[in-house]
């Protein structure tokens, strides 16, 4: 295991920008959009010009693609990137525009492969087209659906209004249950050809033809003439070792994965479309529910998105230094509780059955006991505003830190949080190493199984512990920092095999480097004491017009939220468009490339060690 | 068990001497199926959205359920009595829970968790969304919050082991499953354009119908009385009503004769 730490590198984008003009002065111009960001790329150039910015210009690591709709504002579909330097540094941005009718751009999968899911999202939900895309195929709906649910102008079954507050919930208004309005009191509506006489599910068949699957047994003759067949297991979507509703499509030689599948949107709940009709604000308790492990972080996440938006205008106060160190403090606190958790499903997964995580859930109950002292609830924690967090946190907190004879006690909550970051977690660390690190089991199952090279690992835009434990030193809490990072004094664990192992010890570690933040945490904690946490005034304002990514270093990686604010000049209240990058979803890319040769129980244990939550893989 | 309390179980109506008090219990076969059905539900291990985490939180050490008798979470359908419909039930989802529901054996129990199994919840007006898993599966105990605290959840779980005490062998009508016969499985949903409830295939059809007239299909919008007027044909317009109350005869004869045939199999039995 090495420790590295990688210092912020300065990178002056627009002097990239224009030598990026000068290479390709027709295809590349600037973004002039009041608020925005970047360059925008003629189509037809695209693939040269992304060819150019990873090769010549270095930014290698693609995070965040997906599309806009900019119906009644210009009538053209959108596509942005965020492109970053794993040295670190600012993002470049680029876009690509395509007309409304027959809308397609050409796919940058064979630039950046990490592109592949995300291109599969947006052809599922806007149904703009990418040419040289090898499996265009629905990911988060099934085949067949109506339509592209994403665009401006598609309504779903239970439409009342655009934006929220609906006139339905709103006191003065008429109150009525929106089932009522629907002819088949249900959340569905079917299109007018709908042909009652073919009513077949075809969304299996149409998932197996796109894998290629059904191969003649002939075409398998193996070496001596043995005829060989491959058999195709289903791993979920109700599986427990697929933490949720995940599910994999594993073609088997004898007992060797040859290809694997994920099939996922089991669990998509519409965050994106919901989050359009919400008010900013009112997004901010649905930033929970993506990953549910780590409420806390993804709240702040969202805040720092809005709060880029909300620094364009005038009447913007940024967060205190308090609410800053309150910031860092629960996003730490998350990475624990995260690590912790996903140790023990990991141990879980390799056969340990329920002791390892319940042993590491005693723990991290007791930071969920400070959480929901705090913000009033365990794990939707709705914390974070723009420009501080929801509250100061309590004087003293109700928890019960022995659980053998398990009596609720009252603590002073500085008390109650010096204790555990100085001794009870760093204790409980020490004997879960012991136990575990140099276990003989946990390292013949995990050394060299499902091993992700540093530049594939790249390529497919992973990140996190992934991208980490193949040995990038990529944290965008040193990379491209936010809050109060840079004055904190931490380093990066990073592997140097890419196997389950590293990342697994990656995590480790990360608990560990959490734990010395949190050291430095708690005398600012104490210095502040009695400042502001939050103001008012920017819950109520609206939001000027313009882009923004905001993004986090999660416990599973990078998560990003890229917040369009349009369609009003006076600033809109609602987004335009939200969009969530998610770690999970993203990382989930390199699952199959990973999981090829090895056996169906390594697979269990590849998955596990991506730590995916599905919330979030979803949305 | 040496914490077995039989006077539990005990039913007054006849008289025990003190001194067997401990050792005999005159009881209703009701009761002690009840009694050992309700300390020993095995939920199905089935993890949905974010209530998940809390169902886990409340499986493990700090709260622990299995003091309740439901320690053993089964991960195949086929053993379990109980389903925890913990999180969002999407449209895609939703076929093979239904799937999983028909595949447990009787008796079996759905416990709806949190807002969104309940009601759809936060995410009730997503277009992937079903709102609220009783729209297909029946559902014995509703769980509020988002999620339900493990507190919440055993609460539900108690009050779930309550119902099953009040359940009778002796009234057939009581629960599906102590009738004579097998039970209908659920009908699984169709992908289609949207999710397809095989149930409502009438519903559909007299929407298609209202389409080829060149009305407005799937009617979003209503004005109120136009809306009365939907609420009526849903209950009582002529041709539907027969058709839906013909069905629901037919089944409910099918079912007699069934159970005819099976004591008239039992006197046959009885007389040999």
């Amino acid at each position: 295991m090495v420790i590295a730490a990688p210092q912020t590198v300065d990178v002056d984008v627009n002097a990239v920008i224009d030598k990026l003009k000068e290479k390709f002065p027709e295809a590349v111009k600037n973004d002039t959009r009041q608020g925005y960001k970047g360059v925008i790329v003629d189509k037809s150039k695209l693939v040269e010009v992304a060819t150019s910015i990873r090769d010549e210009f270095g930014f290698d690591y693609l995070s965040s693609a997906t599309g806009v709709d900019y119906l009644g504002i210009a009538d053209e579909m959108e596509m942005v990137y965020h492109a970053y330097r794993t040295t670190g540094g600012p993002a470049l941005v680029f876009k690509a525009q395509t007309p409304r009718d027959n809308p397609e751009i050409p796919s940058l999968i064979d630039v950046w492969p990490g592109v592949d899911f995300q291109e599969r999202e947006v052809w599922d939900l806007y149904g703009i087209r990418f040419p040289g895309h090898p499996n265009l195929q629905r990911i988060l709906l099934w085949e067949g659906f109506n339509g592209h649910p994403m665009r401006k102008d598609w309504k779903e079954a239970y439409f009342e209004e655009d934006h929220k507050p609906f006139e339905s919930r709103w006191p003065a208004g008429h109150v009525h249950r929106i089932e009522e309005k629907n002819a088949y009191g249900h959340n569905v509506m079917y299109p007018a050809d709908l042909d009652l006489s073919r009513l077949t599910d075809t969304s299996e068949e149409s998932l197996y033809n796109s894998l290629g699957l059904g191969v003649d047994v002939q075409d398998l003759t193996g070496e001596g003439g043995i005829k060989t067949d491959r058999l195709v297991v289903n791993l979920g979507p109700h599986h427990p070792s697929t933490h949720g509703v995940f599910r994999m499509v594993v073609t088997l030689d004898g007992e060797t994965i040859e290809t694997l599948d994920p099939v996922m949107g089991y669990l998509h709940r519409n965050h994106e479309k919901i989050g359009e009709r919400n008010s900013f604000l009112q997004n901010m308790p649905f930033t929970d529910r993506l990953d549910y492990i780590s409420s806390m972080s993804n709240n702040l996440g969202y805040a720092l998105a809005v709060e880029q938006l909300l620094a364009l205008g005038a009447r913007y106060q940024p967060p205190t230094y308090r609410a800053e160190v309150i910031r860092v403090l629960m996003a730490e606190l998350t990475r624990i509780v995260n690590h912790l958790w996903s140790l023990g499903f990991l141990l879980n997964d390799l056969g340990a059955f329920f002791t390892p995580m319940l042993y590491a859930n005693n723990e991290r109950e007791k930071i969920l006991d400070f959480f929901e002292a705090t913000a009033g609830s365990r794990l939707m924690c709705n914390y974070m505003r723009f420009g501080g967090v929801f509250k100061d946190i309590p004087e003293r907190i109700h928890s019960v830190v022995n659980m053998v004879n398990d009596k609720v006690r009252d603590y002073n909550t500085m008390d109650y949080l010096t204790e555990m970051i100085n001794e009870r977690l760093p204790r409980f660390m020490d004997e879960y190493e012991r136990l575990l690190v140099n276990n003989e089991i946990l390292k013949t199952r995990t050394v060299g199984v499902g091993v992700l090279p540093a530049d594939r690992a790249i390529a497919y835009s992973t990140c996190g512990p992934l991208l980490r434990g193949s040995g990038v030193a990529y944290d965008i809490r040193r990379s491209d920092p936010y809050s109060i990072y840079p004055e904190l004094d931490f380093d990066i664990p990073v592997g140097q095999n890419g196997d389950i192992y590293d990342r697994f010890m990656v995590r480790v570690y990360e608990i560990r480097e959490s734990l010395r933040i949190l050291k430095q945490i708690l005398p600012r904690l104490e210095r502040t004491k009695g400042e502001e946490v939050v103001s008012k005034f920017n819950y109520l304002g609206r939001v000027p017009i313009g882009e923004s990514y905001g993004r986090v270093e999660n416990p599973k990686g990078e998560l990003g939220y890229y917040v369009v604010s349009a369609g009003d000049e006076k600033g809109p209240q609602n987004p335009w468009r939200y969009h969530i990058r998610a770690p999970s979803f993203i990382n989930l890319t390199a699952l199959g490339p990973m999981s090829k040769g090895y056996k169906v129980a390594d697979v269990v244990t590849i998955l596990g060690s991506i730590d995916i939550v599905l919330g979030e893989t979803d949305r | 068990m040496s914490d077995l309390n039989l006077r539990e179980l005990h039913n007054t109506e006849f008289p025990i001497p003190d001194e067997l008090q401990s050792n005999l219990a005159i009881t209703s076969l009701s009761k002690v199926y009840n009694w050992s059905r309700r300390s020993s539900m095995w939920p199905l291990l089935f993890g949905l959205a974010c209530c998940a985490i809390e169902m886990i939180g409340t499986a493990a050490s700090r709260f622990d359920f299995s003091r309740f008798g439901m320690e053993v979470m089964r991960g195949s359908p086929r053993q379990s009595d109980l389903m925890i419909v913990s999180g969002t039930v999407t449209k895609k989802m939703i076929v093979p829970i239904v799937r999983l529901y028909n595949q447990m054996p009787e008796p079996k129990y759905v416990l709806a968790m949190g807002a969104c199994a309940s009601g759809g919840g936060p995410f009730k007006e997503g277009y992937n969304v079903v709102s609220g898993v009783d729209k297909y599966l029946p559902v014995d105990v509703y769980v509020p919050g988002c999620p339900p605290t493990p507190q919440a959840l055993i609460h539900g779980l108690i009050a779930l082991q309550k119902k099953i005490d009040g359940q009778s062998l002796a009234n057939m009508d009581d629960v599906p499953w102590y009738g004579v016969g097998p039970s209908e499985p659920t009908p699984i949903p169709i992908l289609g354009p949207d999710v397809i409830d095989p149930r409502q295939m009438d519903i559909i059809r007299r929407q298609a119908e209202l389409a080829a007239l060149g009305k407005p299909y799937g009617v979003r919008e209503l004005p109120a009385p136009q809306m009365k007027a939907v609420v009526a044909a849903k209950g009582a317009a002529p041709a539907a009503a027969a058709a839906d109350g013909g069905e629901v005869d037919a089944a409910k004869a099918e079912r007699l004769r069934k159970r005819e045939e099976a004591l008239a199999r039992k006197h046959a039995a009885k007389g040999e």
